[in-house]
């Protein structure tokens, strides 16, 4: 009979006890599971909500996590708008020629259902979807935006609307249905216009999947939006009855810009953020989100996982010596079994073993059943993070951390298992057995 | 078969002087020989079984089983030689709890080093009358099955002693008489010599040979004053 099979006799004569420490292994390494993968999926989201484009040119008051949080993640009180001519420099301006794209935002509005939920409401031009990516595949080819209904929005038709795919699956709203956003993003601004939904996204896993997208000339239409005409210009003259004239460009601002550099024009990356950094007005900043993105990783969430993960490694410590001290209080209760054992034959180094494949057992099944349900309470909260936050959770892939788990506790169970063992070591076999004499 | 000389064997008191327990001048058995060994209580019955399957260290002197000197092997060698050719039937029969009846007979063929012969495991307890309760745990069994399963694991790894300590003693007196007849009669079959303990003069009278421990035992007739080392 194998040590194994003896240390599992064991585990069952002590059900309870084996069960439960057992459980208390697993749910340590459950814990563990799950930082490590929430981790890495935050991680991976961050950096593929901020691909698609080089920069992002905010407003110069704000900060470039201000900018990036707000245009990319969609959170955070929206910025100081910019000057438009700060975007008319990307499309006819000293930066065109190293432009490949220029995306504007407008940010402010939001949209709010009757059950209380909130959505963000980004005026933009139809570019946003037609001519960015929203991140690579793992063979390098971009990704780009694909419609589940409908289409983009058009240039020229000023109420039209996109909207992201769990934007649309938690407003309920369909291609065809109307909306009116509101003022302000806190919902309890003036109702705006009605827009119409001509397209939904199919998922993108990115932020976007929870904004609603407006035609930016229609955006610029609702009230508070335009800025006061100049003192001394000319009034336009009246428009003809039916026809929306869009605001003049001297009453536009722009929240933000995202900027695709041109692909033959190796300098432009530094000609552009050098150009808007160090503009004469500073009215503008040119921030790389991916930059900004690795620098919340390294400041932020680095350190948080690394402190969620010393909690969990605690939390299996804990766990570990659960099963020394259950293995041990039982040790005088079996010393007379692991007289026998000697008695039989058994070595010391061979009851010593079997109390080590027990600690190991249990550290093993409990680690085991942990990834399983780390998993498992991943499998069954995906959809639901899907569905609210858009972000997919693949719960059955695995990090290369978690490969390490296993070898490690096997290590640690050997480690806190040395204590009984050496107590099975030092067992007394005359003494056990009954008498000295 | 079994040679005991000259060993001594001595306990260290709380207050650190030596209490001699056994000083045996020559004991011996034969192959396939049954022996009763009888003796008072605290008269050394255990230490010397102890002793002889290398469970406690003689302090000198040769125990010769088999041809080996077990008192000269380390340790380990001499679990594995108990392993292999000594088994031991308890007075509390001293089955482990968690494993069935087969399962205990195959920890008795664990730690030989060999794998664990399981037709012969099998056909150990059908000899015993207990093939139809392989799978029974030892709660399930009455006593007398229990003490059976305890015989066949003694006999697991075909041993050339078997050592028993007192196996009648918590047998009720109309389970007694089947017990040493399942004793002798697996000794005889598997040509197994036999060293018995036990206080009984029943047991003892169904012997040919009966040695009264405290007449070999020196270090008993010091602690009574009848005679010097």
């Amino acid at each position: 009979m194998s040590y194994w099979k003896i240390a599992w006799r064991n585990m069952q004569q002590r059900a309870l006890a084996s069960s439960l420490t057992g459980l208390s292994m697993a749910l340590g390494v459950a814990l563990m599971v799950l930082v490590l993968v929430i981790h890495e999926v935050v991680v991976a989201q961050l950096s593929n909500d901020a691909q698609g484009y080089n920069f992002i040119i905010g407003s110069g008051q704000g900060s470039k996590f201000e900018i990036v949080l707000s245009t990319v993640f969609h959170v955070g009180t929206p910025l100081y708008p910019m000057p438009y001519r700060v975007y008319k420099q990307f499309t006819e301006g000293q930066f065109a020629p190293y432009t490949d794209v220029a995306v504007p935002v407008c940010l402010g509005d939001s949209y709010s259902t009757e059950d209380g939920q909130r959505f963000r409401c980004v005026g933009t031009t139809p570019d946003m979807f037609d001519k960015l990516a929203y991140g690579a595949e793992d063979d390098g080819t971009e990704k780009r935006y694909r419609f589940a209904a409908g289409r983009n929005f058009k240039h020229e038709n000023f109420f039209e609307a996109v909207l992201g795919s769990v934007a649309a699956n938690r407003t309920g709203l369909k291609v065809g249905d109307r909306f009116r956003p509101t003022h302000g993003i806190s919902g309890e601004g003036e109702r705006h216009d009605e827009f119409e939904v001509v397209g939904v996204l199919a998922p993108t896993g990115t932020a976007n999947d929870r904004a609603m997208f407006v035609n930016m000339e229609g955006f610029y239409l609702l009230s508070g939006h335009a800025l006061a005409p100049k003192e001394g210009a000319e009034p336009l003259p009246p428009a003809e009855p039916g026809v929306i004239r869009p605001l003049p460009e001297a009453q536009r601002e722009v929240t933000s810009i995202l900027v695709r550099c041109r692909a033959d024009q190796m300098m432009a990356p530094m000609a552009i953020e050098m150009g808007v950094n160090k503009g004469e007005d500073r009215a503008a900043q040119a921030v790389a989100p991916v930059n900004v993105v690795e620098r919340l990783q390294a400041s932020f969430l680095g350190p948080m996982r690394m402190i969620l993960l010393v909690l969990t490694v605690l939390i299996v410590v804990v766990a570990g010596i659960s099963i020394l001290v259950s293995i041990y209080n039982s040790m005088s209760e079996r010393s007379h079994d692991i007289a026998v054992m000697r008695a039989l034959g058994a070595s010391r180094a061979a009851v010593m073993s079997i109390i080590l494949v027990e600690s190991i057992l249990l550290s093993l099944l409990g680690g085991l059943a942990g990834l399983a349900i780390g998993h498992g309470a991943l499998a069954v909260a995906s959809p639901i993070v899907e569905y609210y936050t858009g972000v997919t959770v693949r719960a059955w892939s695995f990090t290369w951390q978690e490969s390490l788990l296993v070898p490690a506790l096997v290590g640690f169970a050997a480690l806190v298992g040395f204590l009984p063992a050496l107590s099975a070591y030092r067992t007394d076999v005359a003494k056990t057995l009954g008498g000295a004499r | 078969m079994l040679l005991v000389e000259n060993v001594r064997k001595s306990y260290v008191e709380p207050n650190g002087d030596l209490l001699p327990i056994l000083d045996v001048k020559r004991f011996e058995i034969g192959p396939g020989e049954q022996v009763v060994l009888r003796g008072r209580s605290g008269c050394g019955k255990t230490t010397l079984l102890n002793c002889v399957a290398g469970l406690t260290a003689a302090d000198c002197g040769r125990i010769i089983v088999n041809g080996r000197d077990i008192v000269s092997l380390p340790e380990a060698a001499r679990d594995r030689f108990r392993a292999s050719y000594i088994g031991f039937v308890f007075q509390t029969f001293n089955l482990l709890p968690a494993f069935t009846a087969l399962e205990n007979v195959l920890l008795g063929m664990t730690f030989t080093g060999e794998r664990p012969d399981i037709p012969r495991a099998r056909q150990l307890l059908e000899s015993v009358g207990l093939g139809h309760r392989l799978t029974h745990k030892p709660r399930a069994l009455s006593v007398g099955e229990q003490q059976r399963v305890a015989v066949a694991r003694a006999l697991a790894n075909r041993p050339v002693l078997l050592l028993a300590d007192e196996p009648t003693a918590n047998v009720d007196p109309a389970h007694q008489q089947q017990v040493i007849d399942l004793l002798r009669d697996a000794c005889r079959r598997e040509n197994v010599a036999m060293l018995l303990v036990t206080h009984s003069p029943e047991v003892s009278a169904q012997f040919p040979r009966v040695e009264q421990l405290e007449e070999i035992n020196r270090a008993t007739l010091v602690a009574q004053g009848g005679a010097t080392v």
